[in-house]
């Protein structure tokens, strides 16, 4: 097999050897003439959270949009299951069963939580009961507001039901894009508690976060890109106690 | 002590840029905005312009009583809004008392479906019954504008009310449908493998359209708000011009005459329609019950949810698995063919179709016609439709001919301040324009993010 998968194996000894449902293979993705990824490695074994950390502009959402087909690399492969799903559009790979969170949530404004719910199980041309009951029995927030207008939400509330949407589509694959941006500590611990509990239900997650500290309590594994490659991996717990990840992105002092 | 001062740590004088001028504050603006109205309303209602002597016009309304008469009135009515609040008070108790008395019978009409069905069917008598007792005036326009276009901004609804894209070419389709008429009859210069008549035409017209709207809307769907706008100005200036110039195929700016007018031949049903008006609003009724029945299913399924969808963030929508491009030329393609049956009734009841019943006015105009009745909501734009093609020909008589759309122009621009919505807004629509008002969400056409093309 590739490089890519020999080196997974060498780093991600503390994990167990599930298979992996993900694969990133050298992928380089361009916006025009300017390239945003540089051919990045990252695998995503069953029922991890990974967390893929960077700084602004480091290429973290532009990752996520090849995963769920908006943007097609130029050169290299998404994989799922083994299989290539580059070229997939976008619609369609919901029907994978990938589900993401976009960034900056994305909640539809003017339709009521509950609609916004339903929408998110778009794909099984019904509202299967058991899935609702689920999502909000994860978001008792939700729950209260049901009739409200999602975009009337707090942005804590917004990033719940955006990430609530997302698993009504019943995916094996969780893909979220910064849950914490803007919101109060609070509110942040509360949202990773409840990712921590859509994983242990079984849901595989890639977690692209800007904070670090939490992103790393929670994942198993992390990834660090800047500008556009993968500068960094080990696991989450290896990469807590690394000096220059404490240092760039957790706020200490050069080591 | 020490608090206030430190407090105060600026050095301009606040209380002094929180004070207006006393011709800044919003009365006495209202006031002056009163006065120039009045000039104009003067300037409008009085004489004709003469091209030997220019300024004839403004003498001619300045000088007779007029100019103080229109003052006088708006005036007036600028001193009941800022001093007549008592009249206001018991007007609004009245209505209020109104609105209450009324409340019953609309929680009655809301819950009991039958009462609503009685209605419906009331509104239907009237539609069937008082046509037959206008004059001859009347109901050539209530064929020949206020049908037809009740049609087209039913179609338009639903590219631009529940898809949410901009249209501004729809009459192109109307066109089109129009042209297949007279094409499929055989009076066009290009002849037809076989001819049908006007009311067979109907299908081979919708589907011209269904394939028209598909091609104009592949490559252009991934546009948004006002960059669509445009591509649909340039196709409907496109289907103008080939119809104005292609003389060997539309037989160009003369025109196609002898459409043959409808007529039924089914079993025992044998009708031929004439000149006569009347006839022809009975068919368009019957069309505009089937389009609203439908269009009813329509906007409360699956596919109406998708459109909303799609409206609200495009996106999400996309990463809800919804495709975006296939439910947007399903919005094209069904305004489209709508458009298109209204081009056959047009053509088959006048017979004689030139490019210039098919001019670019029409298309704002129809787009007018949707926005002040209500974007979204059925009832709304055939009530926008039906007004605002009233109020022109109710003038006719009264103002000068050129003037008449002035009126029109000035009705359009006080709704939309004071009544963005439309006069009969959807619930969602309505929502929508709050939300965006109040910076909540942005979920609308007309107001897209400047983003260009879907990356
Ligand atoms: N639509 C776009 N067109 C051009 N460049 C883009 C576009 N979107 C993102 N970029 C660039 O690609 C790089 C990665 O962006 P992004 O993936 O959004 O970063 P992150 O999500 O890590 O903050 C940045 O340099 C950004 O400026
Ligand atoms: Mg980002």
């Amino acid at each position: 097999m590739t490089e890519a998968a020999n080196f997974e194996k060498e780093t991600a000894g503390s994990v167990t050897e599930a298979p992996a449902m993900l694969e990133l293979v050298d992928l380089q993705v361009f916006y025009g003439a300017i390239q945003a990824l540089k051919g990045i490695n990252v695998t995503v074994r069953q029922g991890e959270v990974v967390a893929l950390l960077g700084a602004n502009g480091a290429g973290k959402t532009t990752t996520l949009r090849t995963i769920s087909g908006l943007l097609q690399p130029r050169h290299g492969e998404v994989r799922l299951g083994g299989e290539r799903i580059d070229g997939v559009p976008s619609h369609k790979v919901v029907e994978l069963g990938i589900g993401q969170s976009p960034e900056g949530r994305r909640v539809f404004p003017v339709m009521t939580v509950l609609e916004n719910l339903e929408m998110g199980a778009y794909r099984f041309k019904g509202v299967p009961k058991d899935d609702l009951e689920r999502v909000l029995d994860l978001f008792p927030r939700l729950a209260e507001r049901r009739t409200q207008l999602a975009g009337t939400l707090s942005g804590g509330e917004q990033q719940m039901l955006a990430i609530g949407r997302a698993l009504m589509g019943r995916p094996n694959l969780l893909l979220l894009d910064e849950p914490s941006m803007g919101l109060a500590p609070l509110i942040v611990q509360q949202i990773f508690e409840i990712i921590k509990e859509i994983n242990d239900q079984g849901t595989t997650v890639l977690l692209v976060e800007q904070n670090a500290s939490q992103a790393l309590q929670l994942a198993d594994r992390g990834y660090v890109l800047e500008t556009g490659a993968i500068v960094m991996e080990d696991d989450a717990s290896a990469l807590l106690s690394d000096p220059r990840v404490r240092a760039a992105y957790l706020g200490e002092g050069a080591a | 002590m020490s608090d206030t001062t430190a407090a105060k740590s600026f050095s301009v004088d606040v209380a002094k840029l929180r004070r207006k001028a006393w011709y800044q504050q919003p009365r006495w603006t209202r006031l002056l905005g009163m006065v120039v109205l009045g000039f104009i309303l003067a300037l409008m209602t009085g004489e004709d312009g003469n091209p030997a002597e220019r300024l004839s016009a403004f003498t001619g309304a300045f000088e007779s009583a007029r100019l103080w008469i229109c003052l006088a009135i708006l005036v007036g009515v600028w001193a009941l809004v800022e001093f007549g609040a008592p009249v206001r008070n018991v007007a609004r108790q009245g209505r209020q008392s109104v609105g209450k008395s009324l409340e019953p019978t609309r929680a009655m009409f809301r819950s009991n479906g039958w009462l609503r069905l009685g209605g419906l069917v009331l509104v239907l008598v009237l539609a069937i019954v008082i046509p037959a007792n206008t004059s001859l005036f009347w109901q050539e326009v209530l064929v020949t504008q206020m049908g037809i276009f009740m049609i087209i901004a039913v179609g338009l609804n639903v590219v631009v009310g529940w898809a949410g894209l901009l249209d501004l070419g729809f009459i192109a389709f109307y066109a089109i449908g129009a042209y297949s008429c007279a094409f499929w009859t055989g009076h066009m210069p290009v002849k037809p493998p076989f001819t049908v008549g006007a009311l067979e035409s109907i299908p081979f017209a919708i589907v011209t359209c269904l394939i028209a709207g598909v091609l104009l809307g592949a490559p252009t769907l991934r546009l948004r708000g006002d960059y669509l706008a445009i591509v649909t100005l340039g196709f409907h200036e496109i289907v103008y011009l080939v119809a104005k110039n292609s003389d060997g195929f539309t037989n160009g700016s003369r025109g196609v005459i002898g459409i043959p007018h409808p007529s039924i031949h089914i079993g025992p049903i044998n009708y031929d329609w004439t000149l006569d008006p009347l006839p022809y609003w009975y068919l368009l009724l019957f069309f505009l019950v089937v389009l609203i029945f439908l269009y009813n299913r329509l906007e409360h399924s699956r596919i109406g949810r998708t459109w909303t969808a799609i409206r609200e963030d495009e996106v999400a929508a996309s990463a809800t698995g919804i495709n975006t491009v296939r439910y947007k030329l399903l919005a094209f393609a069904i305004g489209a063919s709508t458009s298109g049956l209204a081009g056959v009734v047009y053509s088959s009841k006048v017979g004689f179709i030139n490019p210039e019943n098919f001019t670019i006015v029409l298309s704002v105009l129809a787009l007018a016609y949707v926005v002040f009745g209500g974007m979204g909501s059925i009832a709304g734009v055939l009530f926008g439709a039906a007004l605002l093609v009233w109020l022109p020909n109710a003038l006719r008589d009264i103002v000068p001919e050129q003037d008449r759309f002035i009126y029109l122009g000035a009705l359009l621009v006080i709704m939309m301040i004071f009544r963005p919505q439309g006069v009969i807004p959807s619930r969602r629509r309505q929502r929508e324009l709050h939300m965006a008002e109040a910076g909540l969400g942005d979920a609308d056409a007309m107001t897209e993010p400047t983003g260009g093309v879907k990356s």
